[in-house]
């Protein structure tokens, strides 16, 4: 597993407090990992803050499981 | 009770009479103050009175690009912005059929727009910290509306309905948002009203006089106190009366 995706899933069971084996690359942040909708937003904010990037409203938006995050960060970092 | 030691304060309008008494009460308190205005001198004049932990930070809010820059501005100055109170607010009074598209839309735009965009700027810092308290400064016609005042009553309605929205939404994350309706108050506006005119708005108050910048101040240091943490999405009316809501 990449570096990102590490950082990310980091970043994943920290903030919703999951178990690592949870966090798969097709796992929803909301339908599988229980987040909120202002959960979502707070991730963004989160990997925004750890890779340096900034991540649109819409972009936000795409962003539903953690291979998408993964994805989005690593083509724009 | 009501200790803000450490906590980081920024006021909007903190030039007038009830803004100039919410950023002494709060730094009475012991938080830090970042005092917003569009007059520079009398924010300096209370900065200087103030002391330590006192910051001048002029903003016009009907300028966007200033007011999207404040809240950074705030935490440059200050550390971060654990508590904002909106009070800045503007009139542009007139008749419904006489009110320009310009009169409705400078008031919306400083009472309204810029109350939302500033909540919005300070509420990452806030969710992070997992504490914040957002006062903002209504008023009584926002409630039960005034002649003349349409725009007005509709920026002050408008920010209790947004807080009351915000209110839901960053509740779980240690996040107030309230507002503070004030009646009549006292102010270098009301001081040049005549005795006559005085006496008429004294008999619609139970309580027979206005109020004070003091106790609209008192009103915002408890919702901003660790104390209020489990008052959110209310508005507390101070009014001597003059409307029990």
């Amino acid at each position: 597993m990449s570096d990102i995706a590490d950082r990310v899933k980091k970043i994943v069971v920290e903030h919703l407090g999951v178990e690592e084996d949870k966090v798969t690359e097709s796992a929803s942040f909301i339908d599988d990992l229980g987040a909120d909708s202002l959960d979502t937003v707070e991730l963004v904010m989160a990997f925004e803050e750890e890779f340096g990037i900034e991540i649109p409203d819409d972009a936000a938006e795409t962003i539903q499981t953690f291979g998408d995050a993964v994805k989005f960060i690593t083509e724009a970092s | 009770m009501f200790d803000l030691t450490g906590k980081n304060a920024l006021i909007t309008g903190a030039s007038g009479g009830i803004g100039g008494a919410i950023a002494r009460a709060l730094h009475g308190a012991g938080a830090t103050v970042g005092l917003s205005g569009t007059r520079v001198e009398p924010l300096q004049a209370l900065a200087a009175e103030l002391g330590e932990r006192a910051h001048v930070l002029p903003c016009n809010l009907g300028d966007a690009e200033a007011v999207a820059a404040l809240p950074k501005q705030a935490a440059d100055a200050m550390g971060g912005v654990d508590i904002l109170v909106n009070n800045a607010g503007i009139t542009r009074d007139n008749l419904v059929l006489r009110m320009s598209d310009e009169e409705w839309q400078n008031v919306l735009d400083v009472n309204l727009t810029a109350t939302f965009k500033l909540c919005k700027g300070v509420l990452r810092g806030m969710m992070k910290a997992r504490w914040g308290r957002i006062v903002n400064i209504s008023s009584v016609v926002g409630a039960t509306g005034n002649p003349g005042q349409a725009n007005y009553a509709a920026s002050k309605a408008g920010m209790v309905g947004m807080s009351k929205s915000l209110a839901a939404e960053v509740a779980s994350r240690g996040v107030t948002v309230n507002a503070v309706a004030p009646g009549f108050i006292r102010t270098a506006m009301t001081d040049a009203l005549t005795d006559d005119q005085k006496d008429k708005i004294n008999a619609q108050i139970p309580a027979g006089r206005m109020g004070t910048p003091d106790e609209i101040a008192a009103a915002v240091l408890y919702l901003a106190s660790p104390e209020a943490a489990y008052v959110t999405g209310a508005t507390l009316h101070v009014n001597g009366g003059m409307a029990m809501i």
